[in-house]
């Protein structure tokens, strides 16, 4: 080692500048531009492109098959006087404003429960996400035979009871459909509160728990000083997220009643789809998903405002 | 202001048991320090006084009432937490006044006992800000804020200071110390620091796989330890330990490994050739004629003093002098133990012979 040490080391090569190409290669901004690349290509041919071409439609008369000539705003003019559309719109608020609430109840109840120790608690949280991981179209399946008008387990076992003698008309009757929807998309929604809320949950630390218990603190003194307020950002992104999904549901509603009956269940997703793609209007059916971008935008600037980060939250300084 | 009695606790996880029957009592006022190594029990005793675990067997009294089934809000207890468990989304103030809060006090109240606990710990400045916006050590003092403002019995500590820098550690010692002096609460303090036990405790108790192994003052502890774990423990540099035999026929002296003769101040009765551990503390090495020989290792000076690793016997041992003498790694001193203040342990039990 030492023999190493002593030995005459190689003559070094001269330095030299960096080559104009050498610099470029190295400058931070252009190997970020070669890295936002495929992001900006996904966004562009597969959000940006439908969207601008989704509004373009919609001031054509197009139908399938035909390109269709530039009309202006006459597809919105035609909705605003449909009755059809309006009655969706109302549908689509009431689907969203009841399943997300319910929702939300269900999810923080489930989240609190699963955050508590308790036997078997792996196994509990994993079977609540089941409704999450069964695809929409089999668990849409599953409840239309539920609610079947005439072989619904339902019917059946309230029959079987002796509380009711006819069956229930779930699908068939307006108030019945809506609600059984609303509780189909409940079912399924749950988890992703539930779940998300839990590991909202768990970042909170024990000891802020073990201290609200040493300052007397009761269980529900608890929620409301310490369990609550640390989750508000986290309740903020995942009702943010509910809310979108639900208004734009569509599987589940085409799945269990195709919009009926009557149209009392028809959301404007649905209904686009029928006017567009079975009634061969794309223009219409382009007009009617459009409508649905104002609502969507409230929700998000409402989840902004609510996601504005607190003043006492970690990160970014902003006193 | 109340006394505290452990009487006879057992503590089980499961069926393993982690205390095994640990009694301390402690006078009205008193700082004790709970100190001994992880897993002795120490954390788990001081949840146990909180109301933050169970007591399996035993009991502990505060004041004069057992409270083995009290709630933890109703022993009038205020816990320091070593990660501070300060609430993110309140301010200082806020945090200070939470206890009072839930107690229903009116907002008179609670400002004037916030304004208070703030002025002793200096925190009026910083009573909007969050906990976020604060520094290690401010944190750390809002955490005892929130439990002055309460006026409890008993503060418990669970060591308050390890999450801090090395030079703040020393400053918030010192400050505890003095709020304690102040306030004249009856203080818990649990800590695997025994620099931090010795420098701040009325009585430190050391404990060590769920036993308590001593209690006394920091002095007592360090001059008389019971037994070769305490000795081990207190103290740093660590005490040197030697192994060998009690050589008592004519002066008592001690033949150390490979037949390294030590000074013995005095042997205990009838023990000629008794196997024994022989402990002598760093700080009680001198340079003499007459001292053992042994070869110096590594030196290391620290300005204040200068500590020497040296091969004594074929053992390592550490000594340290106040005086500059000039070392030099491979030399050879003469080291030679202050009989006085030699320490002699059974070699099976470790319990004190002299």
């Amino acid at each position: 080692m030492a023999d190493i040490a002593v030995q005459q080391r190689a003559a070094r090569p001269p330095i030299r500048e960096a080559t104009a190409w050498q610099q470029v290669k190295s400058n931070r901004n252009f190997i970020a531009l070669w890295f936002m690349l495929p992001a900006m290509a996904f966004l562009i041919f597969f959000l940006a492109y439908p969207l601008g071409l989704g509004i373009w439609i919609s001031f054509t008369d197009a139908r399938i098959g035909r390109p269709g000539a530039f009309i202006g705003l006459e597809n919105y003019e035609w909705l605003w006087d449909d009755s059809i559309f309006w009655l969706s719109v109302f549908n689509t608020l009431l689907y969203t404003f009841v399943a997300s609430a319910i929702k939300f109840g269900i999810g923080l109840y489930l989240a609190l429960l699963l955050n508590e120790n308790m036997p078997f608690k792996a196994m509990l949280r994993a079977l609540v996400l089941i409704p999450f991981i069964v695809p929409t179209v089999l668990s849409a399946l599953a409840f239309w035979w539920i609610f079947d008008s005439q072989f619904s387990i339902i019917s059946w076992s309230l029959k079987e009871m002796g509380l009711i003698t006819e069956n229930i008309n779930f699908l068939g009757d307006v108030y019945w459909a809506r609600a059984c929807v609303i509780f189909a998309n409940i079912w399924r929604g749950v988890p992703f509160v539930a779940i998300t809320l839990l590991a909202g949950l768990q970042t909170v630390s024990p000891s802020l728990y073990e201290a609200a218990t040493l300052d007397g603190a009761t269980r529900w003194q608890m929620f409301r000083n310490i369990t609550y307020p640390l989750l508000t950002p986290i309740i903020a992104v995942v009702m943010t997220f509910s809310v979108l999904f639900t208004f734009t549901d569509f599987q589940l509603i085409w799945a269990m009643t195709r919009g009926g009956p009557v149209n009392s269940t028809h959301l404007m997703a649905t209904l686009s789809y029928q006017r567009a793609i079975i009634g061969g209007v794309l223009g219409e059916g382009a007009a009617i998903s459009n409508a649905m971008i104002p609502f969507l935008l409230a929700a998000i600037m409402v989840s902004w405002f609510g996601l504005q980060r607190r003043k006492w939250q970690q990160g970014e300084n902003n006193d | 202001m109340s006394s505290v009695q452990i009487r006879d606790v057992r503590k089980s996880f499961g069926g393993f048991e982690v205390l095994h029957g640990v009694s301390i009592p402690i006078e009205d006022g008193a700082f004790v320090v709970l100190v001994g190594p992880s897993g002795c029990g120490k954390s788990t005793l001081l949840r146990m006084l909180a109301g933050l675990e169970n007591i399996t067997s035993g009991t502990i009294s505060i004041g004069d009432k057992v409270v083995n089934n009290v709630q933890p809000k109703e022993r009038d207890i205020a816990m320091v937490f070593q990660n501070y468990a300060l609430y993110p989304h309140m301010t200082v103030a806020d945090n200070m006044g939470f206890s009072l809060k839930l107690r229903g006090a009116s907002a008179d109240e609670i400002s004037t006992g916030v304004k208070r606990a703030a002025e002793i710990l200096a925190l009026t400045p910083l009573l909007d800000r969050y906990p976020r916006q604060l520094s290690g050590g401010q944190r750390q003092r809002v955490a005892m804020g929130r439990a002055i403002v309460r006026d409890p019995q008993v503060f418990l500590f669970d060591e308050p200071l390890s999450n801090l820098d090395a030079k703040l550690r020393v400053a918030m010692r010192t400050e505890i110390k003095e709020l304690h002096q102040r306030l004249k609460t009856t203080t818990v303090y649990v800590t695997h620091d025994q620099i931090e036990a010795m420098t701040m405790a009325d009585k430190i108790v050391v404990m060590h796989d769920g036993i308590v192994e001593q209690m006394g003052t920091p002095l007592e502890l360090y001059d008389r330890p019971d037994n070769q774990f305490v000795a081990g423990f207190i103290g740093s540099p660590s005490m040197n330990f030697l192994s060998g035999r009690v050589k008592s026929n004519g002066t008592a002296e001690f033949e150390g490994p490979n037949g390294v003769r030590l000074p013995l101040g005095s042997a205990p009765a009838n023990s000629e050739g008794r196997p024994a551990v022989y402990g002598i503390r760093p700080e009680h090495f001198t340079i003499a004629d007459d001292g053992a020989e042994a070869e110096i290792v590594v030196v290391e000076p620290t300005g204040s003093e200068t500590q020497v690793f040296a091969k004594l016997g074929g053992e390592q041992v550490v000594a340290v002098f106040r005086e500059r003498h000039q070392f030099n790694p491979g030399e050879k001193i003469r080291l030679k133990p202050d009989p006085a203040l030699v320490h002699l342990f059974d070699e099976t039990t470790g319990k004190r012979l002299n």
